[in-house]
């Protein structure tokens, strides 16, 4: 299904599904972003949730932050979960046992829930063409372990299992490229978004929720606890990480890439790791191997745009 | 208006689970469940169950697609053997804890390794302890009827649990016998559409598997364990709600010429046919052996054990997988402490037979009855039958 270009998105839709009350960290970027999507998704979504931060800040037994129906079985099965139930929503509707209505499912990971040990039952779930979204709130580690690495952390990050030392710089591998994952299973609609950006988010979010096959949106959430800065600056991070290159906004529709938010002339990287204490053991040479890098990296999505 | 025909016992499940009219049915295939799923998936294709069945990529995947299906109101059915059902191990308890009703055929099979797709316990003895409620089939006929009644047990208010129907892999999945199949409308009357407690719906907006603290984890589980033992009786009642009206009458516990012997086997599953067998040839020779038949594994029928059990002088207990290190097999153990617990003094002795499907001969039981079958010298407890050194 083709959509139409984002439309300027400037309303701030009132409606809230996650209540407050619950135990984020401050300047949590996750449930940020989660909360500005399901603004957007609305009063008729059912969420899946995977094991992580996100489930243990909102529910511990008996209390609850969501207003919408939400279920948590496991760490690496979010996509499987939202597959049953979209399917039986699906049957109940078409047996006339439940009232037919849009009603729209959603499964919620972290980045250790999608391009780790969730990434099989997330592909599974977007090859069968389940109508749901799929969202990876991206902090670029197992933050609810204790910040652990995961193939979604950057490289050069300190975690917890990839300390910098003697014979290490800390993360020692590149970033996965999950929406590109996503991208190749021929799915109408992936994107980009991050909270520092509430518009395009709440754009990407309302295509997603249109389209009738799976979508998918990787969201970047920044984490001041994981990533060591301070909680005010959270939503700047994220703006820097978007400016330097570091995470484009784009979407890629009936695979068409574009990107949505231009950043050009990009930032140097370096504003963007040298506040961070995650960063904080970086040499200047270990800066300049990500400036490469992200130059390159940005360069090849323009050209997937057609830009060059 | 039954039909009786002659069915592979595998085709014959899926068409229990058509007539429980499942909805969603998500599924993995391994040997010797195949046949069982392809007939659902046959059966879904041609308009002849109205369901959904998810092609899933994984087992992990069926027990968790299974789960969401259940939570949002679906009658939900599984199947699976082996390594499919130690792939969804993890899940097992999230399925019994969140209190869904899912009903699953488990194909019994050994586990891996060395790898054999033949037969045994191995698999639902590793899964034993799961939170579900597991029922054994010593033939295709009780296949049938277990899972119709299973669907039934599960939904009950005052159970919500899964269930698990038991069958050994090929020895009993991929024979052709003959089976009375229920009319739909009879089927329709005993077992009425699953109307959920809470299901996920925006209407009534519900939150499912939230984490307990200290505080309150012992009491969700203390709960779900008490659901788990009190469901026996609903599983008594149902078993005698199905005999009147389909005239099979089944009971946690069945017996074959226990009244009249001092010595009894105790097995579960198909052997008991070739222990049966066996029995018959012993009482030709003048010689007097029972056989304690569980259909109910879990929750333990400890009540209508006892009763058959104690005034028993000496008890073989057949299993077919391994203790893994423990005293004895699992069976063994659980009867042992029953026992022992009530003060009986009943001489226990425990053969380990047909393990990846090796075959299993009456004359075998003949000798165990006739205490052929020397103990081991080793420390062993126990006696694997035929086993080569
Ligand atoms: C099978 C399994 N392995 C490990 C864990 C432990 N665990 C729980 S959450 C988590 C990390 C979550 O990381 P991520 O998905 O990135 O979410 P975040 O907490 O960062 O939001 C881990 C390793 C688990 N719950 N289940
Ligand atoms: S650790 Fe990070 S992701 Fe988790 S709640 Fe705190 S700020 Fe949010
Ligand atoms: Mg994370």
């Amino acid at each position: 299904m083709r959509l139409k270009g984002l439309e300027l998105y400037t309303e701030h839709p009132e409606a809230e599904f996650a209540v407050s009350g619950h135990r984020a960290c401050q300047g949590c970027a996750e449930i940020l972003g989660l909360r500005m999507a399901l603004k957007v998704f609305g009063k008729d979504t059912i969420m899946a949730m995977a094991t992580g931060c996100m489930e243990i800040i909102s529910t511990p037994l008996p209390t609850t932050t969501w207003t919408i129906p939400w279920i948590h079985i496991a760490f690496e099965n979010a996509a499987a979960v939202a597959s049953g139930i979209e399917s039986a929503i699906r049957i109940l509707q078409e047996k006339k046992k439940i009232e037919r209505k849009d009603i729209h499912v959603i499964a919620v990971a972290g980045d250790g829930g999608t391009s780790d040990i969730g990434l099989q039952a997330l592909s599974g779930a977007l090859e069968r063409g389940h109508k749901f979204t799929y969202i990876c709130l991206d902090n670029e580690a197992y933050m609810n372990t204790g910040i652990q690495r995961s193939s979604s952390t950057p490289y050069g990050a300190m975690t917890t299992t990839s300390p910098p030392g003697k014979k290490s710089i800390g993360q020692s591998t590149w970033k996965k490229n999950m929406p590109k994952i996503a991208a190749a299973h021929n799915i109408p609609y992936v994107a980009t978004a991050c909270p520092s950006y509430p518009f395009d988010l709440f754009a990407k979010i309302k295509k997603a929720r249109t389209v009738n096959d799976p979508s998918y949106i990787h969201m970047l959430s920044v984490c001041p606890t994981g990533w060591r800065i301070p909680p005010d600056l959270a939503i700047e991070y994220g703006k820097l990480a978007v400016r330097t290159g570091v995470f484009p906004l784009y979407e890629v529709e009936d695979g068409r890439y574009r990107i949505t938010y231009s950043p050009e002339p990009l930032r140097p990287v370096a504003d963007y790791i040298k506040g961070q204490g995650r960063f904080r053991h970086l040499k200047e040479e270990d800066i300049a191997l990500i400036q490469n890098r992200t130059t390159a990296e940005w360069e090849e999505l323009k050209y997937l745009c057609g830009l060059r | 208006m039954t039909t009786k025909k002659g069915i592979e016992v595998s085709i014959a499940a899926s068409i229990a689970a058509q007539l429980a009219r499942v909805e969603v049915v998500a599924a993995y295939p391994i040997t010797p469940q195949t046949h069982i799923v392809e007939h659902l998936s046959e059966l879904v294709a041609n308009g002849e169950l109205e369901a959904v069945y998810i092609n899933v990529e994984s087992e992990h995947s069926a027990m968790s697609a299974c789960c969401g299906a259940s939570a949002a109101g679906a009658r939900t059915f599984t199947s699976t053997s082996a390594q499919g059902l130690e792939l969804m191990h993890e899940i097992l308890f999230i399925a019994s804890g969140m209190r869904l009703p899912i009903v699953m055929a488990t194909v019994n099979r050994a586990l891996s390794s060395p790898l054999s797709i033949w037969g045994d316990h191995s698999d639902i003895m590793a899964a034993r302890d799961t939170g579900w409620i597991m029922l054994f089939c010593e033939n295709g006929q009780e296949v049938v009827d277990s899972i119709i009644m299973a669907f039934k047990i599960a939904e009950n208010r005052n159970v919500l649990l899964p269930v698990m129907v038991n069958l050994d892999g090929f020895s009993l999945s991929h024979v052709i016998e003959p089976i009375e199949f229920p009319s739909q409308k009879d089927v329709d009357s005993f077992l009425p559409p699953y109307k959920p407690l809470y299901s996920l719906h925006p209407d009534k907006p519900v939150t499912m598997g939230a984490y307990a603290m200290p505080e309150l984890y012992t009491e969700a589980k203390y709960a779900q364990e008490t659901a788990l033992i009190n469901s026996k009786k609903v599983i008594i009642d149902v078993m005698a709600e199905f005999g009147e009206r389909f005239g099979r009458h089944y009971k946690p516990v069945e017996t074959y010429n226990t009244e009249n012997a001092d010595f009894a086997f105790i097995c579960l599953g198909s052997i008991n046919e070739n222990i049966s067998t066996a029995i018959d040839e012993l009482k030709s020779n003048g010689k007097e052996a029972g056989l304690i038949k569980l259909r109910l594994f879990r929750p333990f029928p400890k009540d209508e054990l006892l009763a058959v059990l104690k005034d028993k002088k000496r008890i073989a207990i057949v299993e077919r997988a391994m203790p893994g290190g423990a005293a004895n097999s699992p069976l063994y153990n659980e009867i042992a402490s029953l026992i022992y617990a009530n003060k009986l003094h009943i001489t226990l002795e425990n053969y380990i037979v047909g393990l990846g499907g090796r075959d299993v001969h009456p004359e075998d039981f003949i000798d165990v009855f006739d205490m052929k079958i020397a103990a081991k010298k080793d420390n062993n407890n126990y006696n694997v039958i035929g086993v080569r050194e």
